[in-house]
């Protein structure tokens, strides 16, 4: 067999038609005709989608492969519909150097399961002093385009100032999380009535917002690139508003949590609910969800973030922030943005694939499921009906917030560079996908 | 009552209940023989996760009256300090036959963890969970306002008709949280006293009426002043510029303490910082029910330890 063809899906949940599949690219659309060395796809009644990209995804390795590797993290990724994942800087070893990088971006290659483009961190150690290498970074092979300290905001002015204007030197971006570290000493959770009832530190909006005033404000006085990772306020949506207002580079992600969950889930002091930035109010999930509908918040990031159990069975103030989100971020985006009929397939083919892809300037994403595109591609089933259970992970961690959740619909395939890593509902073997990867880039060479 | 976490979802019956069955302790007291059989082969266990001397003292002696077999867990030197979890202390305590766990944690939801997370089926009584609450303390306070109130005459009331300023740094205490919602559950109306700095945030929400200033919520003759412990540490965080500052303005100075009713109780749950939140003139007084809430919150603590142990395992058989 050496293509596919995935016959009768509804291309962007518009159009019926069969996709043929030959050398890691799409051959052709339309209504075709199986030929002999072809492995049929039956994808009647199911939707394609570009492969999705997450450009915020934890996967870990080096140096925490307790809680996930790039292996196991790349097979959560596809089996949640996602070709490209942006591997978050807050390694051990950071990823503060070229070869670290390197390392990580062949790993993804060599497994297959998806794409995997390296986070470079600003500074160096993620310590907020001195820049990391970025030239060597984005020149290596692993062609970093994006740099982030996640999990430490870049809080000085100056040296924000200056990371925004080198790295546009290699046309990339700052994706920042933005955290004012002194509002947050010890914060636990949204800071409101449910934080002083309960007793938690709280993690005030005025933190986040702050960071993102005074960023946008470098932005445009630099005239640079800036993203803004896991937006999780309303305020923080008014903000970007404005700067997009007034022509000002910044683009911005939200998580598939924060479109869903709210801080109530704090009360049962849980710590699987217990993430950076925190879950916030019902008002901030609307104002998200309207923001990524009208464009503000241009794209759906994960932050899958894996945990070892013991970091979240302990309480609440000792548990580490997080939550896996691979998996389940399709389904939670159809619950609460298809459903709900706030956006289109189509747009979420963009908020998931071409946007965040164009972000993190990688390439084969902008003309999707067309001719001559690379071939990622991932079939949905938009009339599936589930609980969801650590049982659907495939992760080497459960911290998952959705178990006993209802979401709707369920990633059936994913095709990642015309390689099948997904296939009814079941990860491909990891030896097969390593090898059908290798012939792929063999006869890319050729 | 399977555990005691938590003032907040006590209801008013069951309030004055365990007030009631404190009563029954307290006259225990004066007996020649002052134990009583009632936990006879039950084991309470104190775990302490934060070094509270009378607190702990506190529960072991009013295990001890009760006749359970007591054994107290301090983290310092235990394997907890070896690293330790939450989850394997409470289960090995558990393996050695605990019927009741009395935790007290530095981490808000310790309690709560302990008693839902399915590790184990002890009974849990907080003893004080980070910055959430204390309720055992809570419930001695009104058991000590009824006391001073109604004498003799106690049994069966709740504070209805009691005015009670609590004063201090309600943000970072789990005594306040505790005491707000049970004492309006109680009846009685709470007005809470400190800068804004140290209210928590939502505190709009709460059954009380906020003060930033000490001197119109003394103006109301309160029933109870209650003053909260400062921290010494919060004085560095910038929460207000100097203990001396925080003395004049939210302090029961003498010349305050002075001015107030003759039968006004003055409250604090301890250890006092003389000089600071609370002048040697009105804890030296005999408005001052600070010993007397020592006293009583072994009684308090004999009643819940009675309810939650003693009272199910009859549901059992």
């Amino acid at each position: 067999m050496t293509g596919l063809l995935i016959r009768g899906a509804t291309l962007l949940g518009e159009t019926r038609e069969d996709i043929r599949i030959r050398g890691g690219r799409i051959a052709a659309t339309g209504r075709l005709n199986a030929e002999l060395d072809e492995r049929v796809i039956d994808a009647d009644g199911l939707v394609a989608l570009p492969g999705l990209v997450d450009l915020h995804t934890h996967l870990r390795e080096p140096g925490g492969e307790a809680s996930e590797t790039v292996l196991t993290g790349t097979r959560a990724a596809a089996a949640g519909g996602y070709t490209a994942v942006f591997a978050m800087a807050n390694t051990s070893p950071v990823a503060d150097t070229a070869g670290v990088v390197e390392q990580v971006h062949a790993l993804g290659l060599q497994h297959g399961f998806a794409t995997v483009r390296p986070i470079g961190a600003v500074t160096v150690g993620l310590e907020g002093e001195r820049l990391s290498e970025i030239g060597a970074m984005a020149r290596s092979r692993a062609e970093v385009r994006v740099f982030s300290d996640d999990g430490r905001c870049v809080h000085d002015a100056l040296l924000m100032r200056r990371a925004l204007e080198y790295v546009a030197t290699f046309d990339g971006v700052i994706a920042q999380h933005a955290q004012e570290p002194r509002l947050t000493e010890g914060a636990q959770m949204n800071e409101g009535a449910l934080s002083g009832e309960l007793g938690l530190a709280g993690w005030p909006a005025v933190a986040e917002e702050s960071i993102i005033a005074r960023d946008v404000l470098l932005a445009q006085h630099t005239g640079a690139r800036l993203h803004v990772c896991h937006v999780s306020t309303a305020g923080s949506v008014e903000v970007i508003r404005w700067a997009k207002a007034r022509g000002i580079a910044v683009t911005a992600e939200v998580t598939p949590h924060h479109l869903l969950l709210t801080e109530e889930l704090a009360r049962g002091y849980d710590a699987r609910f217990k993430v950076n930035p925190p879950l916030r109010r019902d008002d901030d999930v609307r104002a998200l969800r309207e923001a990524l509908a009208d464009g503000t918040i241009d794209i759906v990031a994960t932050d899958h973030a894996p945990h070892p159990a013991e970091a979240k069975e302990c309480t609440w103030a000792e548990a580490a922030f997080g939550m896996v989100g691979l998996e389940s971020a399709l389904p939670v985006l159809q619950t609460t943005m298809i459903e709900t009929g706030m956006l289109t397939w189509e747009q979420v083919a963009r908020v998931m694939s071409s946007a965040p892809a164009a972000i993190g300037r990688l390439n084969g994403y902008a003309d999707p499921l067309t001719e001559g595109a690379p071939a990622n591609v991932t079939l949905v089933d938009p009339a599936a009906r589930g609980t969801w259970s650590t049982g659907d992970l495939r992760g080497r961690s459960t911290n998952t917030p959705y178990a006993g959740v209802d979401l709707a619909g369920a990633i059936v395939s994913t095709v990642h560079g015309g390689v099948a890593t997904v296939l009814d509902g079941a990860l491909r073997p990891a030896d097969e996908v390593a090898s059908a990867a290798a012939r792929q880039r063999e006869a890319a060479r050729g | 009552m399977k555990h005691l976490l938590s003032t907040r979802d006590l209801d008013r019956e069951t309030a004055v209940g365990i007030l009631d069955i404190a009563e029954d302790m307290a006259r225990t007291a004066d007996r020649e023989v002052r134990k009583l059989p009632t936990l006879r082969g039950k084991t309470v266990v104190n775990l302490f996760f934060e070094d509270s001397t009378r607190t702990r003292l506190s529960f072991e002696s009013a295990a001890k009256r009760l006749s359970a077999d007591v054994i107290t867990f301090s983290a310092k030197g235990s394997s907890v300090s070896k690293g330790e979890s939450l989850k394997d202390t409470a289960q090995t305590l558990q393996a050695m036959g605990a019927d009741a766990i009395v935790v007290r944690h530095h981490g808000s939801g310790a309690a709560h963890l302990l008693a839902h997370a399915g590790w184990i089926d002890a009974h849990v009584l907080n003893a004080g969970d980070g910055t959430h609450e204390h309720p055992t303390q809570a419930l001695l306070d009104a058991f000590t306002m009824r006391q001073r109130r109604y004498g003799a005459d106690s049994r069966g009331r709740d504070l209805s008709g009691m005015r009670v300023v609590i004063v201090g740094d309600v943000v970072h205490s789990r005594v306040a949280r505790s005491n707000v919602w049970l004492l309006s559950t109680l009846g009685a109306e709470v007005h809470l006293v400190a800068p804004r700095t140290l209210l928590p945030s939502g505190v709009e929400s709460w059954p009380v009426t906020v003060h930033e200033h000490l001197e119109p919520a003394l103006a109301l003759d309160p029933d109870v002043v209650m003053m909260l412990r400062v921290q010494q540490e919060r004085m560095h965080a910038a929460f207000f510029p100097s203990g001396r500052e925080y003395a004049r303005e939210w302090g029961l100075t003498a010349e305050r303490f002075a001015a107030l009713g003759p039968d006004t109780m003055v409250m604090h749950p301890g250890p006092m910082n003389r000089g600071l939140e609370i002048s040697s003139a009105a804890a030296d007084s005999s408005a001052s029910t600070v010993l007397a809430q020592v006293t009583n919150g072994v009684f308090i603590r004999m009643a819940v330890l009675y309810l939650l142990v003693a009272g199910s395992s009859e549901e059992r058989a």
